[in-house]
Order: structure tokens, then sequence, then C-alpha cells
């Protein structure tokens, strides 16, 4: 355990923090996304949905770190002169979008058809009828896989390293240039990655089983 | 005649599959009509017309005076005035009881909460005939001019389904206008005006409940006799 001081331990606890931070970016702008791409793709409309399934496709097809190499030297060839944290939010957002898009663009559609008909005979335009009957709905159903990928967010932020992002992959390895104990570091940011994503997937479980009871 | 619903030889297809091939007949208002026949017939798609669940591809069809022929028809108005009740209740799961009944009439309608029983029970705990009446009373909340029921006791056992005809048997003798997919033909013959036998994606025979007893046409009198 020699040179390995509480203050390099702050120090990888630093860059878990930031980690915590990019989560949020990618989730929040993720869903912020991905819910107008579920709307569209599920909508009876080919040419929206096909527009957005492209967007989809592109995502799904590229890796995240070449994405994020992508969002980041295009912003300064753009000219902005931004920190790291805006590429690797926005590539985490695209990313999100994409999936969470898809997640809950299934979720829409596994609330029965007859539901869909039930309120419509109701009166309900269609507008009421997703806001009251489909989307309560599809969120129950959405739920398990949602918290599920947010845990992938979690663990995919970590690619961030490669655009320079201080986050807790990148403060373990500039610990670990400078205490040389490789797999006790790594095992710290292992286990602090562990801590970040139980919680999460235990969250996930405690809610599922609430809505279940209806 | 100031007819609820008139069918003038409608005819539907679902891809080549013609279904409904030249379908005619009124429901008076206050009139209770029961459409019989074997599955395939064309009964519940003639039903799912009325709403305009289903268009129609050729013929005329007249509801509250609506045309539904036409396209761009206002459904969402012409479903304030007809309401459905479906075989499998299609309740919505996430409301209690009370918010099922009252979700149309507070969003669509404006009105406070209804004369509903106020039961704070969610669908999943009632049984079938409690479900189907909760449905009823989902689609009455709207005080529609006429009422639909699809085969709406076909999914309850005999002491369920009692439930419900008497419940219907009510609103009849309270002067709804009605149109029942049916196969319980004892109660179409009690409670219907007008009995119509479809066969063949056409009216085969229509008459009032002694056509059950004396049917006038060969596939009536089978369709009649393979119940027993």
């Amino acid at each position: 355990m020699q040179g390995i001081t509480i203050d390099h331990l702050l120090f990888i606890f630093k860059g878990a923090g930031w980690t915590i931070v990019l989560s949020a970016l990618g989730f929040i702008g993720g869903a912020l996304l991905g819910l107008p791409v579920a709307l569209v793709r599920s909508s009876r409309n080919p040419w929206l949905a096909r527009g957005t399934g492209f967007f989809v496709q592109l995502v799904q097809g590229i890796p995240l770190p070449v994405i994020m190499f992508v969002v980041y030297f295009g912003i300064s060839i753009a000219g902005f002169d931004l920190p790291a944290l805006v590429a690797a939010g926005l590539a985490l957002t695209a990313y999100a979008g994409a999936y969470l898009g898809e997640i809950w663009k299934g979720c829409i559609q596994a609330v029965p058809r007859t539901q869909w008909e039930a309120a419509q005979c109701l009166a309900l335009t269609p507008a009421q009828t997703a806001f009251h009957v489909i989307l309560p709905q599809a969120g129950r159903i959405a739920i398990p896989p949602t918290v599920g990928f947010l845990v992938q967010i979690v663990k995919n932020s970590s690619y961030a390293v490669v655009i320079g992002f201080f986050d807790l992959t990148y403060s373990s390895r500039v610990v670990n240039n400078s205490t040389f104990e490789p797999f006790i570091v790594f095992t710290i940011a292992a286990l602090i990655y562990f801590a970040m994503c139980y919680p999460l997937s235990r969250l996930a479980a405690r809610l599922e089983s609430k809505y279940q009871k209806r | 005649m100031n007819s609820i619903v008139r069918f003038d030889k409608v005819r539907k297809s679902f891809g080549s599959n013609e279904i409904l091939k030249g379908v005619s007949f009124e429901v008076g208002s206050g009139q209770v009509v029961a459409l019989i026949g074997r599955s395939g017939s064309g009964k519940s798609t003639a039903l799912r017309c009325i709403n305009g669940l289903e268009t129609i591809n050729g013929g005329e069809l007249h509801v509250c005076g609506r045309p539904m022929h036409q396209p761009g028809l206002d459904l969402q108005s012409l479903r304030k005035d007809v309401g459905i009740v479906f075989q499998s209740y299609n309740l919505f799961p996430h409301l209690t009881v009370e918010q099922n009944v009252t979700l149309a009439p507070r969003k669509v309608n404006g009105i406070g909460a209804s004369e509903a029983q106020s039961i704070a029970a969610y669908p999943d705990q009632l049984s079938g005939g409690q479900q189907q009446r909760v449905a009823i009373a989902r689609s009455l909340a709207m005080k529609p001019k006429l009422m639909l029921f699809d085969e709406v006791t076909s999914a309850l056992d005999p002491e369920l389904t009692g439930e419900v005809l008497k419940v219907i048997e009510n609103l009849a003798a309270d002067g709804m206008t009605m149109v029942l997919v049916t196969h319980e033909m004892a109660f179409a013959r009690n409670v219907a005006d007008q009995i119509l036998f479809m066969h063949h994606g056409i009216v085969w025979e229509s008459g009032n409940g002694e056509m059950l007893k004396q049917p006038a046409t060969a596939e009536l009198n089978q369709f009649v006799c393979s119940g027993l």
C-alpha cells in the first residue's frame, strides 16, 4: 500500500464527482432528446419516423469514444473554445437520446392497442389520450429498462477520458501514473463505480415492484 | 324516419378480404337492436363502423345525423354521442374505478366529479362482472345518445353474465338506443326490438324475437339449432 495517501484518494474521488455530473448531464439531455424521438417513432407519420430512425441508426452504429472525438474536434473546428465537459455532455446526450428513444418507443408500443381504442371512443383527443392513458402506462413499463440504461450511462461516461475530461477513470490514471500501483488504484476506481451503479439497480427493482401492485 | 343509425349497402374490406358485402339496416331512436351470427359474419365489424373504429369502403352510413362515409369527419365530437363497451372491458389499469369513469366527462365536457360510485379500487381488484359494469358506467358517464355493446358477456361465466345483462336490460328500459352484438339468444329475444342475423357479410334475415323460434331461412335455422 506504499505511496497511496489520503490525498491520492481524495483526488480519485474528485474525478468521481465529475463522473456523476457528466452522467447526470447525459441522462437529462438524453431524456429530453429521447422523449420526442420516442413519440415521433411511435407516431403514424412515416417521414418523421424514418428521419429519426436514421439518427438512431447513426448513433447506434458508431462507438461512443469516436462520437466524443468527433464532437470535441468538431466544436473546435467550428471556432468555439469550450471545455471537454461540453463535448462529452453533448456526445453522451446524443448517445442516451438515441437509446432511450428506442427503449421508450418500445414501451409506448407495449401498451395494448385496445387502450387507445377505449380512450378515443370516450371522445378523448389524441393529446388527452397520450397524456392521461398511454404515457402513464408506458411510463410504468419503462422504469426497469430506463434505470438499467442509466447504469450504462454511468459506466460509458468513462469514455470521456479520451478527450481529456477529468472523470473517475482519468483521475485514477493520473494517480496510477504517479504511484505505479495500477491494481490497487483501478480496484478502488472499480469499487467506486460499483458503489454508484448498484444503488441505481436496487432503485429500479424497488420502483418496479411498487408499480407492480397496480 | 328519424333514425339514429342507418346502414345503406355498406361495404368494408380488410385488404383483399371483404367482410361487409352490402349491409343495410336502420336503428330508430330508443330502439334496441341485436346483431347475431357466426364468427366472421361481420357483426363486430359492422358495430365498429358505427363509431368510426373502422372506416367503410362503400355504401353510406349515417350515425346521429352524421355521414360516416365522408372523409375528414370529426370523430371526436361523434364519440361524445356514441358510447361503446368492449368484450375485454379495456378499463384503464393505472386509474381507480372512479377515475376511470370520470376521466372523459372531466376532460372532454369539463364537468366536475360525476355521480359515479366512489370506490377507491383498481380494476384488477374487481371481478369480471364488476369490471364490465364499470366499463358500462364509464361509457354512460358521457351521456351518449347511442350505446354499442360488442359481445360484452362472452368472456364471463353464467353468473356474471346475468349481472351484466341486468344492467343492459335496465338501460334499455330507460329508453337508451342500443346496438348489441351478442350470443345470448334468450336475452336478444327478450330485450331487442329488432334482431338482425348476419351471414356472409350481409343482413341475412331480420325480425323480432319470434324469428328465432321460426326461422325463415335455412342458415338461421342451422345457427339457432347448433346452439342447443
